[in-house]
């Protein structure tokens, strides 16, 4: 039983000059075991800083996030965590980037490196044990981040945007990557994203966010991911119900940027 | 022999160079254009004549080129230069090489000194009118000693044959100076101790010998001779005194007063004592003054002259080689020696630099007793003596061992351990570096190396923590700004002349470069990197050593090669101000005694080694970051 519950996650920033910002209000939900949850939202409502609490990274001001029975209060291995930019070591080739967890845990070297050969295995980047990472493409550089992650069998994974900074390409394929692993190693997975379309196509769930404050605005339980796994990415995108969930989710975007951009003005 | 040969090869180098240059441009491509870098690329050709320019810049300014083709030209030109030195002070009476005739200037001068000082005696304050009175009658008097000189009436005509008899001599110098016959056969004894003589005179830029003195040549000797008849003319005219027997009772008269006065003095007239004193001084410069009337010296001048044009005449060849050869300056006499004048003096010829170079190197020549870098053999106990501390005896048990009453020392377990760590033992020996390239070498590598085990924790600590950040700041902040120099003083005093102080002070050099370096690093590690570290399960250690430093290195070797730059220029300086070995003491040393080669010779080895220690850290750098500028 590790489903990740929220109560009443509140956070406030204080910026030195003394002014707050709200940036995430009330946030409760429930994410069982083996969900696949994507978040969208327009920038600045509070996405990543959900998903930094969620790691550990920060502490929220009020309100209690649970992972299983443990209160999450400090970064740990069984909640693993992908960024956009990959964050790879560039002074470790990929095999070490990928051994690094088990490393830090101290496991016998022999037995890591078969354990690493699988992984690199399982992201497709059997033979490239001993590149360099500043050597690799965009899409590998997330694969290895990937594969560092899973490696070390966390309870949760959360994903920053990691395929934010792809190419339409790669991101397809990277897509079909996530919903594969999903599938096979029944993780449970959050995944921030500005893209509705992604958005839509890799989550068993969706919740849309809201700024000023940061805010579940919208739930969305949808099929396409479940679907995702049998059929081709790219028929799900022309089916009906997609797209037009698409342009609901889209609009309500559109909506919230201009009420953001009206404020402003 | 060589310099001549290189001067060739660097003449075709050129020239060749130049040629391929013309053809490659058209023969290449015409796409790029003004502007597009692709021009700049290649170019191995104006690589050869840059340096080609660089080395015969050096041969032809240091007068290598001239001594490689005439290896005589600096003797011929001593010869030449003593000629124009015994000239010269013949030709100062005259208006040839300044603006009016030496009495004339005289007189100028002496009549503006006497009326200065009449007026600064009328405007005195501390003499009494009387006193006045007598000072200016006596200046005046002085003051008619002049015209006693200047006037053709008081010549003397045992002073105008002399004047004659020089000018005649002058003459006769110019008529055989341009014969063959000049100068006449010596005799028999006095050739044979002249050929002598040449043949115990080096050459020219041998050690201690800067230019041969004595002629070697045929037109060397003919103007050494000359040169001689001269000095001769030039002391005896200097010696004549144009003195009247009117100027010299008007000047007894002057004296006799003065005498007369200064007597009636008593010792409180100290003012009245000054004056009279400058007084009789005035009239003793104008009696020592060569001032001879108007148009007395008239035939002497153009003899003088005639001489001059004659002897530019004969130098012919020479003269042009001076003009060609030596530039920037020429070789001058000063009595009977010759130097060098110009960029050839401080300016080595490659040929001695590059032999003194190879005598430095040798091991048993070297500098000071001390070989530029060699080996020596040291024992292995001495080594064991030095890393080893003397404490590790004094915890030993037991005591150490005390006299006999029969008068001998019985070495115990704790003596014997002591002698271990002082290193008083028979040991194998092995070789080890020495000399002053190695001891600046090894100076430097201390003092970085220090300064690198205690700044780069420090600076790590600083980036990543706020205590340490505010606390070491103030510290570092105000000894860095300082140069590095301005400390010196105060480390070798305390820490002494010897490498202590000087690794101390390279050691203060690097530790604040490698702090602000390594807290550069430190404080720029990506937080996303930390973050994944962390949620990989690493400890606080593991991410100190797996991800903050890896990540900082970068910085941190940029700044070993920033640090090794400033501790060579640094420590080259502290070797100046004290101390006994070092590339740096050589050449202080060197400056002293005006070895303008070693002097080079050391300039160069710096630059050499300051090169050798960027190439080697670059190439490290390239190995051990190659990421640098990817991530």
């Amino acid at each position: 039983m590790s489903d990740l519950v929220s109560q009443n996650v509140n956070m406030i920033f204080r910026s030195p000059k003394g002014e707050t910002v709200h940036a995430l209000k009330d946030i409760s939900f429930k994410l069982k075991k083996g969900e696949l949850l994507t978040v969208l939202g327009p920038s600045g409502c509070g996405k990543t800083t959900l998903l930094n609490i969620a790691a550990g990274f920060l502490r929220p001001t009020s309100g209690i996030i649970t992972l299983g029975d443990n209160e999450i209060n400090g970064p740990g291995v069984e909640r693993g965590m992908v960024f956009q930019q990959g964050a790879l070591f560039e002074w470790l080739t990929v095999a070490q980037n990928v051994n690094f967890g088990l490393r830090m845990k101290k496991e016998d070297p022999i037995k890591t490196a078969k354990k690493v050969e699988e992984w690199l295995e399982i992201v497709g980047l059997q033979g490239f044990g001993n590149t360099p990472t500043y050597q690799l493409s965009g899409g590998m550089q997330q694969r290895v981040a990937l594969a560092r992650c899973l490696i070390n069998d966390p309870d949760l994974i959360l994903m920053d945007e990691p395929l934010g900074a792809l190419d339409a390409l790669t991101r397809e394929k990277m897509q079909s990557l996530v919903l594969k692993i999903w599938k096979e190693t029944g993780k449970t997975i959050i995944l921030i994203t500005h893209s509705v379309e992604e958005a839509l196509l890799l989550g068993e769930r969706v919740y849309v966010m809201a700024p000023r404050p940061g805010r579940i605005h919208k739930e969305y339980k949808l099929p396409f991911a479940n679907m995702g796994l049998k059929e081709d990415l790219r028929e799900i995108k022309n089916n009906n119900e997609f797209v037009s969930k698409r342009e609901e989710i889209l609009s309500m975007i559109w909506d919230m940027e201009e009420e953001i951009m009206g404020k402003e003005n | 022999m060589i310099t001549g040969i290189v001067t060739f090869l660097i003449i075709f180098a050129v020239i060749g160079s130049i040629l391929y240059g013309q053809r490659l441009v058209k023969t290449e491509k015409s796409d790029a254009v003004f502007g597009n870098p692709e021009r700049a690329k290649g170019g191995v050709h104006w690589v050869i004549v840059g340096s080609s320019f660089l080395l015969f810049t050096w041969l032809y300014y240091s007068w290598d080129i001239a001594k490689a083709f005439y290896p005589k030209s600096a003797n011929e030109l001593c010869q030449v230069a003593k000629v124009n030195e015994s000239l010269l002070s013949l030709k100062y009476l005259f208006p040839i090489e300044e603006r009016s005739h030496k009495s004339t200037a005289l007189i100028k001068r002496e009549n503006i000194n006497i009326s200065d000082k009449i007026i600064e005696i009328q405007n005195s304050p501390n003499l009494k009118e009387q006193d006045k009175e007598k000072f200016v009658n006596l200046l005046n008097k002085t003051r008619k000693t002049i015209p006693l000189l200047t006037n053709e009436k008081y010549l003397e005509y045992e002073t105008k044959n002399i004047i004659d008899e020089l000018t005649n001599r002058i003459n006769k110098l110019t008529e055989n100076f341009s014969k063959d016959t000049y100068p006449p056969p010596l005799s028999e004894e006095e050739e044979n101790k002249r050929i002598e003589a040449l043949k115990k005179q080096l050459g020219w830029g041998a050690t201690g010998m800067e230019v041969p003195p004595l002629p070697e040549s045929k037109v060397g000797l003919k103007f050494h001779t000359a040169s001689q008849e001269l000095n001769l003319v030039s002391d005896e005219f200097f010696a004549m005194r144009n003195h009247h027997p009117a100027y010299l009772n008007l000047l007894k008269e002057i004296r006799d007063e003065i005498k007369e006065y200064k007597d009636g003095l008593n010792e409180e007239q100290v003012s009245e004592m000054t004056y009279i004193k400058e007084i009789k001084k005035l009239g003793q410069r104008i009696e020592y003054e060569s001032v001879f009337p108007p148009y007395a010296l008239d035939e002497m001048e153009k003899a003088i002259r005639a001489f001059d044009k004659v002897q530019k005449k004969e130098q012919g060849a020479t003269r042009i080689k001076d003009m060609l050869l030596f530039p920037g300056g020429t070789i001058v006499a000063s009595g009977p020696t010759c130097a060098e004048d110009g960029p050839g003096r401080w300016l080595p010829k490659p040929s001695d630099t590059f032999r003194i170079f190879g005598d430095l190197l040798k091991p048993s020549v070297g500098f000071k007793m001390i070989p530029m870098i060699w080996y020596e053999m040291m024992g292995v106990n001495r080594i064991v003596g030095f890393f080893l501390p003397d404490w590790i005896a004094d915890i030993m048990p037991g005591k150490y061992p005390v006299h006999t009453s029969d008068g001998t020392v019985e070495p115990n377990f704790k003596s014997k351990v002591l002698d271990v760590v002082t290193g008083e033992f028979e040991a194998f020996k092995i070789p080890v570096p020495t000399g002053h390239i190695w001891d600046s070498f090894l100076r430097v590598f201390l003092g970085l190396t220090l300064g690198i085990i205690f700044g780069v924790p420090l600076g790590i600590f600083m980036g990543l923590n706020r205590f340490a950040k505010g606390f070491f700041d103030p510290l570092v902040e105000l000894y860095r700004p300082v140069p590095p120099l301005a400390w010196a003083p105060l480390v070798i005093t305390v820490f002494g002349i010897d490498n202590v102080g000087k690794v101390f002070l390279l050691f203060m050099v690097s530790f604040s470069i490698m702090i602000i370096s390594a807290r550069a690093g430190a404080s720029g590690t990506q937080l996303s990197k930390i973050h994944a570290a962390h949620s990989l399960g690493a400890s606080r250690w593991q991410i100190l050593r797996e991800v903050i430093f890896p990540n900082s290195l970068p910085e941190i070797l940029t700044g070993v090669r920033v640090a090794v730059g400033m501790c060579w220029g640094t420590l080259v300086a502290a070797e100046f101000l004290a101390g006994t070995s070092g590339i740096g003491f050589v050449e202080n040393v060197a400056r002293k005694y005006m070895q303008y080669e070693v002097i080079w010779i050391t300039i160069f080895v710096m630059g050499m080694l300051g090169l050798l220690f960027d190439v080697t850290i670059r190439k490290i750098i390239d190995k051990t970051i190659p990421w640098r500028g990817k991530g």
